[in-house]
This record gives structure tokens, sequence and C-alpha cells, in this order.
């Protein structure tokens, strides 16, 4: 089992989520996050004062898949969640020991 | 000439401020129904009208709209810079007030009509285009139409067209020019398949709070004087108000299992909206059965909307252009003399011509308003671009527009 994290731009979430479900992807969790990569952030201006915001909102996507959908999830979301310019984000793969779903105490598989 | 007479001149003061307030009450009341990212923008394009439309009255709105007659068409330029426009009361406005007064009060009038139209093309309008379109807009649409049906000489007035507090004025000009919107303006991205979820609904309630309370002054104030019909207007706006949200609610329930806090705030603008025109020339009873109507007739429009596929992000005119139609017909069926000497009585009373100019008042209004929005919106598309950029979409109002964030960061 892999745990896929993928980082996006806020606005492509409904696009991602709709391609992931066309594959049968049936749950994720996602969280509001702030982070700065490459790309630059932008200005912001109160009574004239220019302060520079580096910190830019994303969307954070974690699912967990079995290791045979990991290829083709990971596809999905990079063609969904693409514009083609800088800070459309990353997509990291990790192990993932087991799951447990805590209403059945199933284990594994069977659990995601 | 009458002599000033105080207590109307400190009533009309408060109801000119109470107008006022409106429109940074419905700034926040379509805040609250926009997306985080353009809420500043959203607030911006209501709030922007106080300057910009009270800057157009003074200088030339209040003598277009007021100024003496010409051929019933508008006013003409006399008044301009607000001229001999002074402490001595006007011979037809409010002649207990100083017309200065009389002035601004309907200074506040101009200023919310343009920004309620904003809501039909919400979060996707660019701000300078939008400045152009809503100063073309007050000059060349609200300034005539407000002459015709409220100006001494006035066309549709000379006709016997009633309209107490702004059904056609402000309601139906701002749905009509709001239905031209949507068909110019084209949908927000994603419209139909993404989620567009009011972000603080808290803040549309107090809105709404704010709104109603202003509309105590919009109504009550348009008796010009502190009176018996400005009590009959206050009264009616109330229970217009009131109707119309049970009303929704009550809909509401029925239809869809849960009434909703959205459903209170909608109901209630469509009841005080439908009651403007009417208010001051309808009894208690009469304003509950029209707000009932308002509140049936509103919920009904934007249930359809979504039918049609036309993006009227914040429901202007299946809303207030629904309103504003209903209340002014309504108002040819209980109007009463009984309540207003001044005014005519409906077709409840056994007048069947008052129904009749009513008709007549909805479809000029309503036809005019239409053409000429669509006409200024595609002008102002064709030289500046209306509609943002992608980028500034995806971005947000508040940032592309603004370089502001409304909640920090």
């Amino acid at each position: 089992m892999r745990k896929i994290e993928a980082i996006i731009k806020p606005f492509k979430l409904d696009e991602v989520k709709q391609a992931l479900s066309a594959i049968g992807i049936q749950g994720m969790t996602i969280s509001e996050v702030k982070g700065y990569g490459r790309q630059k952030g932008h200005k912001e201006i109160y009574r004239g004062a220019e302060y520079m915001v580096d910190l830019i909102p994303k969307i954070k996507i974690e699912i967990v898949v079995d290791q045979s959908m990991v290829d083709l999830v990971v596809q999905k979301i990079v063609e969904s969640a693409r514009t083609g310019k800088i800070g459309d984000g990353k997509i990291f793969v990790l192990p993932v020991e087991e799951v447990i779903r805590v209403r059945t105490g199933e284990t594994g598989k069977d659990a995601i | 000439m009458i002599p000033i007479d105080r207590a109307d001149t400190a009533f009309i003061l408060i109801c000119a401020a109470l107008v006022m307030l409106m429109t940074p009450g419905l700034a926040i009341f379509y805040a609250g129904m926009v997306r985080t990212k353009n809420v500043l923008g959203t607030i911006m394009q209501s709030f922007v009208m106080i300057a910009l439309i009270s800057l157009e009255w003074v200088y030339l709105g209040y003598s277009m709209s007021f100024g003496t007659d010409v051929s019933g068409i508008i006013g003409d330029l006399s008044w301009l810079g607000l001229s001999g426009v002074g402490a001595a009361p006007s011979p037809v406005y409010g002649p207990t007030i100083p017309h200065l007064v009389f002035a601004m009060f309907q200074c506040m009038f101009a200023v919310i009509t343009p920004a309620l139209i904003t809501g039909a093309f919400a979060e996707r309008m660019r701000f300078g285009p939008f400045l152009v379109f809503s100063l073309a807009w007050a000059i060349i649409v609200y300034n005539p139409v407000c002459h015709w049906v409220w100006a001494s000489g006035g066309w549709l007035r000379n006709l016997g067209v009633q309209d107490f507090a702004g059904g056609l004025v402000v309601h139906l000009s701002c749905g009509a020019a709001a239905l031209a919107a949507t068909l110019v303006v084209s949908p927000r991205k994603g419209y139909g398949n993404e989620n567009f979820v009011p972000h603080n609904l808290p803040m549309t309630l107090l809105g709404t709070g704010l709104l109603w309370f202003g509309w105590f002054g919009f109504n009550g104030g348009s008796a010009l004087a502190a009176d018996d019909i400005a009590g009959s207007a206050f009264a009616a706006t109330h229970l217009g108000g009131m109707a119309g949200m049970a009303t929704w609610l009550a809909i509401e329930w029925i239809h869809r299992g849960k009434p909703t806090t959205l459903g209170a705030a909608s109901g209630a603008v469509a009841g005080l909206a439908t009651i403007t025109p009417a208010s001051g020339f309808v009894s208690p009873n009469a304003a509950v059965i029209i707000g009932v109507i308002a509140g049936l007739a509103c919920y009904t429009a934007v249930a359809y909307k979504s039918r049609l596929g036309y993006d009227d992000s914040l429901d202007v005119v299946g809303i207030h252009g629904v309103s504003g139609i209903c209340g002014t017909l309504l108002l040819g069926v209980f109007a009463s003399r009984a309540i207003n000497p001044s005014g005519a009585n409906g077709l409840l009373a056994g007048n069947t011509s008052l129904i009749l100019s009513q008709l007549v008042g909805v479809v000029a209004v309503g036809a005019y308003v239409f053409c000429a929005s669509w006409v200024l919106l595609k002008i102002v598309d064709s030289l500046l671009g209306l509609r943002i950029s992608d980028d500034t979409e995806n971005q947000g109002l508040d940032l592309g527009e603004h370089s502001e964030t409304a909640y920090g960061s």
C-alpha cells in the first residue's frame, strides 16, 4: 500500500476530484495548507505599504491506494492539476505500513 | 411658501442616513454569498458607489432626474452642481423640508441601485470597466427612469403610474439591468460543475438586518414628511418583509425538507423589495398579503433559474426584478385612498385604471432598462473588456483586482 500526497493549486481541486473518482478512487482527505517553492509569492498593499506574501495557499490531497493503482492515480493527478505554469505543485508517494478501518477492525487492502 | 417643518426635516435627514447604511449592508449581504477569494472585490463593487454615484448625483444626476421637466423625458440641467438647491424648499418635492435635504435623500437611492446590479455578475468583472459601466448606467438609465416615474412632469407619473419608494425606479430597474448582464457577461468558470457555496452566511444575515433597518428610512422617508403616511409605510415595510421571510421559509421547509438561514434572508429581502412601491398606499393587511405573494413568486423564480443556465450569481433578477414587477402590479390591486388620500384606489377598491397604468410602468421601465443596459454592457465590453482574465478568476478578485485578502495570511 502507498500513500499519495499531492500539493496542488486550490482551484484545481474539483478537476482532480473528478478525474480520480472516474478511475474508482472512493475517498480522499484534503487540507488547506500554505507553502512556497519556486513559485514566488504575491504582493499585497495596505494603506500604501507593500507586503510580500511568500506563503501561498495550496490544497494537500492525501490518498492511500493499493500498489497496483499508484501509477494510474499519479498520472491522473498530474493531468488534471497541471496548468503548465510555475506553482502547479508536487506529488509524493510514501509506503504505508498498515491501514485499519475503525468501524470494523478490518486491516490492509480491505480497509482502504 | 410653506415654512420649513423641523420635524419633517429631522425625519428625512435620519431617513437619508438610514438609506445610506443600506449600501454597506448590501455589500456584506452579497459578500457573504461569494467565495473567500472574492469577498473584498464584491464588497468594493457596492461600497465604491457611495463615492462614484454621489459625485455623479451632485454634478449631473440630481438635475437630470428632478430638474425642470423637458417633454416628460428628462430634467434640464439647471441644477447642475446643486446650484440653486439649498435651504429653500422645492414647491413640488418635499415642500416642508430644505430642497438640499430632498436632493441628499434621493442621492442615497441613486447610490444603492447600481450596487444592487453587481450581484448578477459577481466574482468575474474587471473593476475599471465595471466603474465605467456603472457611471454610464446611472446617467443613461437611472436618471431618466427616475425622472419618468418620480419627477413632476415625468411621462409615467403623468399617466398615473404610482411608485411610492422605488419598485420601478430601484428594484425593477436593477433587475432588468441584471438580466441584461447575465446575458452579456458569460458565467463564472466552472458554473454548473463546481460548487459555488456561500463562504460566510452570518455575514449575509447581518447584511439582511442592516438592509431591513435601512428600509424603514427608504420607504418611511419616501413620505417626505414625519406624518401618517410615513407611519403607514413603516408598518407596511415591516409586515411585507416579515411575511416574505415567513413564506419563503415555509415553502422551503415543505419543498426541501429544511428551512435555511439563506432562505430567511432571501425571503426577507423579497418581501421588503416587493412592498417598496406599495408601502404608503396599502393597509397593513394588504402588506402581509403582498409579502406572502413576494415569498412565493421569488422562491419560484430562483428555483427555476438554475434550469435556464444563466449565471445570475446572487439572484438579482429572481429577487429584485420579480419583486419590482409584483410589487408595482399588486399596488394596482391593493392601493387604497383611505390609507393615502393623495394616491389612487386599486382594483379591490373598484378602480380598474390603476392596474393598467401600473402595467404600462412595468413594461416601459423593464423594456427600456433591459435594452439600454444590454447596449451599454456590449459597448463597454467591446471597448475595455468586462471579464477578468483566467488567472485573476482563479486567484480571486481580492488579490487580482485589489492586492488585498479578506482573511489575512
